[in-house]
């Protein structure tokens, strides 16, 4: 009955079939190979990433003590958690850009509200081909509009994010979400089946036939067939989420509910087997009383399916009507299916034939694990070779600002979150520019800064290093706004880690990203690994991109990026954490822009003074020295304070000191190098100055005094020699045009 | 938040009905900004339910109502509550539509008029001008005669519109309240965020106790969500209210 081919076709190889044969003792019936091959896809069972994970500490100490829940709590004060957790939908979105991206959105909120917790803040990092590329202006639109069309009517703000093109991500963008919500630390849900002979409920979207082996489509690479994938795709409902968020949040604080799961990836086989595995209990459903949107679908594909909206629920025996009626109070489906059992096996009955009967643990933590090989590609020795003292100097500083404010990558964005509900639940609190999003949490004098974080490019170049800057970055863009970084979810879209050079580019990333996270003390307590994100051109640069929560012990002490909008007079401080001999030049977008190279060495990182640095800021924040807080990241000096100009309409003038750059090997670097650990404050008084001075000094952290605010237009000079000048007015609408320029275009609504 | 002291301290207090629908998405930001914010007593009532006896004022929620799948507001209008704030509103008591409300009001014949898309068929969400047309409504009392005021909005079908007829006489009666703006305060192409016919933001029925807007006046209440120019106007209908209890 079971074919190689069919083995195969279902993305399991020979040994894995063995395993099953031997697990079984007997030939899997086809719905078993099925439930088999999407629970031990990479994309459910983690079988390549698993050992990698484990260099996150409190990830392996999770995964021993069979802690791992949908999202990790983390405590704010001594009422509520805060439970955040980011998630790709990468390969749905490369071929229906607008479910996919929408359903991404869906999907991680449930993993929020699952656990009890209210979600009350999206982000998302995006990151496509050019734009010049019509194929690439389609997914962009659509990826943000399904973020749009189901992020506003959920009504839960989104609140940050950030968006890169690189011709990497051609034919396969990254679309990955994260949601952060807010729980009663004493209503922590669990998503365990555990009291034999507790009723199993199904609530929610009925189950139809869309998104079958989901997970194991996101577990291949894309190639010219992923057209064909499209019905693989789920489609979302956000009125129907939104209901489910306010019934499961009411169902949970009855009191009747002892586990809960959603289905997401894998769908029923995967909420019935974790859930049970979790309890180490077992569980039977019989599949004809879940309810259908086609009744015409066999066991398989309803195991299978990957309708959204939809949540497994384990109920108090005795309490399954009550909770039945909370769910048909929000007019949503509610079905008894099965109930939990004592033996450890996952039992699936059609109609009370048994056509499933596998051990729970089987599928999950009996996944093969696989320790795969590495090899360092060639690419990485030839392009760190690049000769960086080679390149010449523009001849005109001024229009390589300009040229950099009208990068995508670094121009407003304001095309996008304008589309966005950034403000829906009144927590959002105003904070123009700000590096992070700020929110303040009801019912408590704390707030929270978010941020999403990650530079593809760097991670190409040092995949260790880029890992390291990923987390530094997030870290510093939190404490800019005066929030303590304190945790991190992060999301490792690498290629095919089947190839070692693939897989070593993922090894080298979460070395990076873990001695970054210990150095912050800031744990990893979430995430999700995307693999084969390649296309027949090619692999994408390592992308991890990192989730900081921070938070802010009193939310009216934060800062933003912008200067005031009566600031003139206020001076420039350059803080610089620790010195970089490159200047930052190595995989900088000027180096990419000017000179057409993608080469060199990543930035230096300073674990030690970049967290010094983030204790001094939210040190400062906290005591209200700074008027205005920005980091200097990509596009180097120059952008930074040409964004800090625009966000208030004010002006300033610069005025560095040569002798304050000694080290700095060009203007060209002083200008757009990325040298990590920077960020400009601006300061109200000499007195705040001499306090930062104080402070800064005793942080072994470099203060110093760049020029003041003031004016409308923007100068910058070294000494004597005037490098820019622009109106304000003329930086903003180049940064605001950048997009929407490129954007208007006939072919827009047609699929390219 | 709790530690905004009440807008108004003294008097009897009008009691606040906030309309919840299935996918309403602020109707619990309303609900707090009444209860926080003015300090006035507040209720959600489901949209089974029948009666809003006890209740002064009904603020009909922003959201995506069923889902808006069909027309925005086409559903909620046949809600049970719905014949409950008709009668509210025929019985002169105040009636507040915000964003998805304001369509539901709309499609209830409480106001003129309707919500179509967006001129560019996008979902916005930004601060907007709004120019106080209308000083003297239980809405606006609290505003002076020509007020400009930065109040957000975020919709994707906002854009209003309406017979020529009902233009002039919403005109000649002072009925339109609220005009998008631009950043010399004038209604001009490019203060008008969504289209809307000539910058309509707000209007009132004849009665001047039934009220819609698209922009969303209860997340512009706090300094600390940017701005407060929208807290006036549940100020005024606090005000309005307690000279009616009074």
């Amino acid at each position: 009955m079971i074919d190689p081919k069919m083995v195969q076709e279902m993305g399991l190889n020979e040994r894995e079939y063995q395993q099953i044969l031997d697990t079984l003792k007997r030939e899997p019936t086809v719905t078993e190979l099925g439930m088999f091959s999407v629970m031990w896809s990479e994309h459910c069972g983690y079988k390549y990433s698993r050992p990698v994970l484990s260099l996150f500490k409190n990830y392996k100490a999770a995964q021993e003590s069979g802690a791992l829940e949908n999202a990790g709590v983390i405590p704010l004060d001594d009422q509520f958690g805060i439970v955040f957790k980011v998630e790709s939908h990468n390969h749905p979105s490369a071929v229906e850009p607008f479910q996919g991206a929408a359903t991404g959105v869906g999907g991680i909120l449930r993993d929020i509200f699952t656990m009890g917790a209210r979600p009350i803040a999206n982000l998302n990092s995006l990151r496509f081909g050019p734009l010049d590329e019509p194929r690439n202006r389609y997914l962009f639109e659509h990826v943000v509009a399904g973020i749009s069309h189901y992020g506003n009517c959920v009504g839960v703000p989104t609140v940050a994010g950030e968006i890169y093109f690189n011709p990497c991500y051609s034919g396969n963008p990254l679309v990955n979400a994260m949601s952060v919500g807010v729980v009663d630390l004493d209503k922590i849900a669990s998503a365990a089946a555990s009291g034999v002979g507790n009723p199993v409920i199904y609530v929610g979207s009925s189950t139809g036939k869309d998104g079958i082996h989901g997970a194991t489509f996101a577990s291949v690479e894309l190639g010219p067939d992923s057209e064909s994938k499209r019905p693989n795709v789920q489609m979302g409902d956000p009125f129907l989420e939104k209901l489910l968020i306010e019934a499961t949040l009411e169902a949970l604080a009855s009191g009747h509910v002892v586990g809960i799961q959603d289905m997401g990836a894998a769908g029923l086989t995967c909420s019935t087997s974790e859930t049970a595995a979790k309890a180490s209990t077992g569980m039977e459903i019989d599949v004809r009383k879940v309810p259908l949107r086609e009744a015409d679908m066999t066991a398989y594909e309803i195991m299978l399916s990957e309708s959204q909206e939809r949540m497994l629920c384990i109920a108090k025996a005795g309490t399954e009507q009550a909770v039945i009626d909370i769910f048909k109070k929000w007019e949503l489906n509610a079905a008894v299916v099965g109930f939990v059992t004592d033996d450890g096996l996952v039992r699936i009955k059609d109609n009370g034939v048994v056509v499933a009967e596998i051990p729970a643990k089987a599928l999950t933590n009996e996944c093969p694990t696989y320790y795969l090989e590495t090899e360092e590609p060639a690419y990485i020795a030839q392009v760190q070779a690049f000769d960086l003292a080679s390149l010449p100097e523009p001849e005109d500083y001024g229009d390589v600002l300009l040229s950099l404010l009208d990068c995508p990558s670094i121009a407003s964005k304001g095309w996008v979150t304008d589309q966005y509900d950034s403000m829906v639940q009144t927590q959002t609190v105003h904070s123009p520019g700000a590096d992070a999003a700020i929110l303040r949490i009801r019912g408590s004098k704390k707030g929270i800064a978010v941020k999403l974080d990650g530079n593809g490019r760097y991670g190409y170049l040092d995949p260790f290093v880029g890992g390291q800057i990923a987390v530094v970055e997030a870290a510093r863009n939190v404490a800019c706004v005066g929030a303590r970084p304190v945790a991190v979810t992060d999301n490792l879209n690498f290629a095919n880690p089947e190839k070692p050079t693939g897989f070593w580019q993922f090894r080298r990333s979460v070395e990076g990203l873990a001695s970054a996270t210990e150095a912050f003390n800031t744990p990893v307590v979430s995430g999700n690994v995307s693999f084969y994100n390649e296309t027949p051109d090619g692999p994408i640069f390592p992308t991890p991109t990192i989730g900081m929560l921070g938070v802010l012990d009193d939310v009216n002490r934060r800062c933003g990026a912008a200067f005031r909008p009566d600031g003139e007079g206020d001076q420039l401080v350059l803080l610089t954490a620790y010195d970089d001999p490159t200047g930052g030049l190595g995989g900088s977008e000027y180096l990419n822009l000017q000179h057409g190279e993608q080469a060199g060495k990543p930035p230096i990182v300073n674990l030690e003074q970049e967290v010094k640095l983030t204790e001094l800021l939210v040190s400062c924040i906290g005591e209200g020295l700074f008027a205005s807080c920005h980091d200097v990241s990509d596009g180097g000096l120059a952008v930074c304070l040409a964004e800090m100009a625009i966000l208030s309409s004010e002006g300033a003038l610069v005025l560095l000191n040569p002798a304050d750059f000694v080290d700095t090997p060009s203007h060209s670097a002083l200008l757009f190098g990325e040298a990590q650990g920077r960020v400009v404050v601006a300061l109200r008084t000499e007195k705040q100055f001499t306090k930062l001075k104080e402070k800064a000094a005793v942080a072994g952290i470099k203060a110093a005094w760049i020029g003041t605010v003031g004016g409308d237009e923007l100068r910058i000079a070294v000494g004597p020699e005037v490098l820019t000048v622009h109106p304000v007015a003329e930086l903003a609408r180049v940064s605001d045009q950048a997009i929407p320029r490129r954007m208007e275009t006939r072919e827009l609504t047609e699929r390219a | 938040m709790s530690s905004v002291a009440p807008a108004i301290n003294t008097g009897a207090r009008p009691r606040f009905a906030v309309l919840r629908f299935p996918g309403s998405n602020c109707d619990q930001d309303a609900y707090f900004t009444v209860k926080d914010v003015l300090g006035c007593p507040v209720d959600y009532v489901w949209h089974q339910e029948t009666s809003l006896a006890g209740f002064d004022v009904v603020l009909v929620p922003g959201g995506f109502s069923y889902g808006d799948y069909l027309r925005t507001g086409a559903v909620a209008r046949f809600a049970p509550i719905m014949d409950a704030a008709i009668a509210h509103a025929e019985n002169g008591g105040l009636v507040i539509g915000i964003c998805n409300g304001f369509q539901i009001l709309c499609e209830a014949g409480l106001l003129p008029g309707a919500l179509v898309r967006n001129r560019d068929c996008k979902f916005l969400c930004k601060y907007v001008g709004l120019r106080v047309e209308n000083n003297t409504t239980p809405f606006t009392t609290e505003y002076s005669a020509g007020q400009i005021i930065q109040i957000p909005i975020a919709h994707g079908e906002g854009c209003y519109v309406c017979d020529e007829a009902t233009e002039a006489e919403l005109q000649a009666s002072g009925r339109i309240l609220f005009r998008y703006v631009d950043g010399d305060g004038n209604p001009t192409l490019e203060g008008n965020p969504n289209g809307s016919q000539s910058n309509i933001a707000g209007i009132a029925n004849a009665k001047f106790n039934v009220m819609g807007m698209m922009p969303h006046p209860e997340r512009a209440s706090e300094k600390i969500l940017g701005t407060a120019d929208g807290r006036a106007i549940f100020e005024s209908i606090v005000k309005h209210a307690m000279k009616t209890l009074a």
